[in-house]
């Protein structure tokens, strides 16, 4: 192929879907959309517009209108317009988050989700969290439900420190 | 005339409806625990678990709002109808009582929507509907297992502790039956691949309580007159003042956003 039929790089978009998957979590600001896997794709509709679509980690999560502003303004900064769009289905899960997302995490304080979505957990039983700061499974968990909707309050036994656990769903 | 004379036609929107009336309901009534609760985890708990319906909600009544293509949006489905127009079932309406009849009415619905949304997500024709099954069933698993904790904590607790939960089990059981009724308008629904018949979760929720209920050393009681009518608008006297307080602010500033 020639250089005059080669189809020209859309440097627009790819811009867009970098910065886009740049923009940090405004709750857990030490992730990016990417890294929690919330950002499902950075596309041009029919009509060429840039389309963000993106994903609730919760039904009920309070930051969805946050980040969905989060991503509208850093594509505003870059000079970007973009449509913001906001996908049910699949419905995230944990398994969404990365591997570089999970060590972030935990070199936050925010113990990562163990194990994969979907495992059931009996009445009483308690999980293994390792303490993101000392690594130690000697943790109790405090509640169930912690600071937001996606965490859970721990304490480590061996260090004394709390810290939240993102829970596996 | 609402959602109640739904024609056979919108038998999609007025199933969605249910679902939504529901989640709002019972999350409104989690929200008025808060600042309220026993302890400062449980507070956190019961605003989370309310703020989880409420998102359920939010997602249900946009999507109801689009198949009825009538313009309406979640707002105006969720606080804009007359008390007749709800058709949230009557458990969730029920007023919080005591923690431990908060509790029980949370593990009743828990264990019936739990398995509900499963079966949704796997069978619904429509992929929006589905989508939110899936993430309103994990959110159900920590209903369900934070509720019934606390039901087999209480009921094989203290003498009062044991003696508030079987009350409280006592007077809200005669609501359940409501939650597998079916209705033609849901049949409709059914049949057109919407959702599964509820009908078909009893067996699992029946376990469910029959396991929580000999671990707690609770009785399940005998029901003589079940209660029902909620699906076709009929409520008890509590969700006017529920509505009441709830519907203020749209009432008083019509179109008001935050
Ligand atoms: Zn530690």
């Amino acid at each position: 192929m020639t250089a005059t039929t080669a189809p020209t790089a859309d440097l627009d978009l790819a811009r867009a879907r970098s910065v886009a998957s740049r923009v940090p979590d405004p709750e857990v600001p030490c992730v990016t959309v990417a890294d929690l896997g919330i950002l499902r794709g950075v596309e041009r509709d029919a009509d060429g517009t840039i389309v963000v679509r993106l994903t609730p980690t919760y039904s009920g999560c309070p930051a969805v209108v946050a980040i969905e502003m989060a991503v509208q303004a850093a594509l505003l900064d870059a000079g970007i317009d973009a449509r913001i769009e906001r996908v049910l289905s699949p419905a995230w899960t944990t398994d969404w988050i990365s591997a570089e997302g999970r060590e972030k995490l935990r070199a936050y304080g925010i113990a990562p989700p163990v194990g994969a979505s979907g495992g059931r957990r009996a009445f009483f039983a308690e999980e293994r969290i390792a303490c993101p700061r000392c690594g130690s499974e000697a943790t109790s968990r405090i509640s169930e439900f912690g600071s937001t909707a996606c965490k859970a309050h721990y304490r480590c036994d061996a260090c004394a420190e709390p810290f939240d656990y993102f829970k596996c769903i | 005339m609402g959602a109640v004379a739904a024609t056979f036609e919108m038998a999609g929107f007025r199933a969605l409806l249910e679902l939504a009336d529901d989640a709002l309901i019972l999350g409104h009534r989690l929200s008025e625990w808060c600042g309220h609760a026993p302890t400062l985890e449980e507070d956190l708990a019961l605003a989370n678990m309310g703020l989880d319906l409420l998102g359920q909600a939010r997602a249900l009544y946009a999507h109801a709002g689009e198949i009825e293509g009538k313009g309406r949006g979640e707002d105006d489905l969720a606080f804009l109808r007359r008390e007749r127009d709800y058709v949230n079932c009557l458990l969730v309406e029920r007023p919080n009582g005591d923690f431990a009849a908060t509790m029980a009415r949370q593990l009743y619905f828990a264990a019936f929507m739990h398995p509900f949304w499963r079966a949704i997500a796997a069978s619904s024709n429509d992929a929006t509907l589905a989508g939110i099954a899936a993430k309103a069933e994990k959110e159900m698993a920590y209903h369900l297992r934070h509720c019934g904790e606390w039901v087999i904590r209480l009921g094989d607790g203290t003498a009062e502790s044991a003696r508030r939960m079987q009350a409280a089990v006592d007077e809200l059981h005669r609501y359940t039956g409501e939650l597998f009724e079916a209705s033609p308008v849901r049949e409709k629904a059914v049949a057109d691949g919407l959702l599964p018949d509820p009908g078909t979760v009893r067996a699992e929720w029946e376990r469910t309580i029959a396991m929580v209920f000999s671990q707690a050393g609770l009785t399940a009681p005998e029901v003589r007159v079940p209660q029902s009518g909620g699906r076709e608008g009929l409520h008890g006297e509590d969700m006017g003042h529920l509505l009441a307080e709830m519907q203020f602010m749209q009432r008083a500033y019509p179109g008001l956003t935050w």
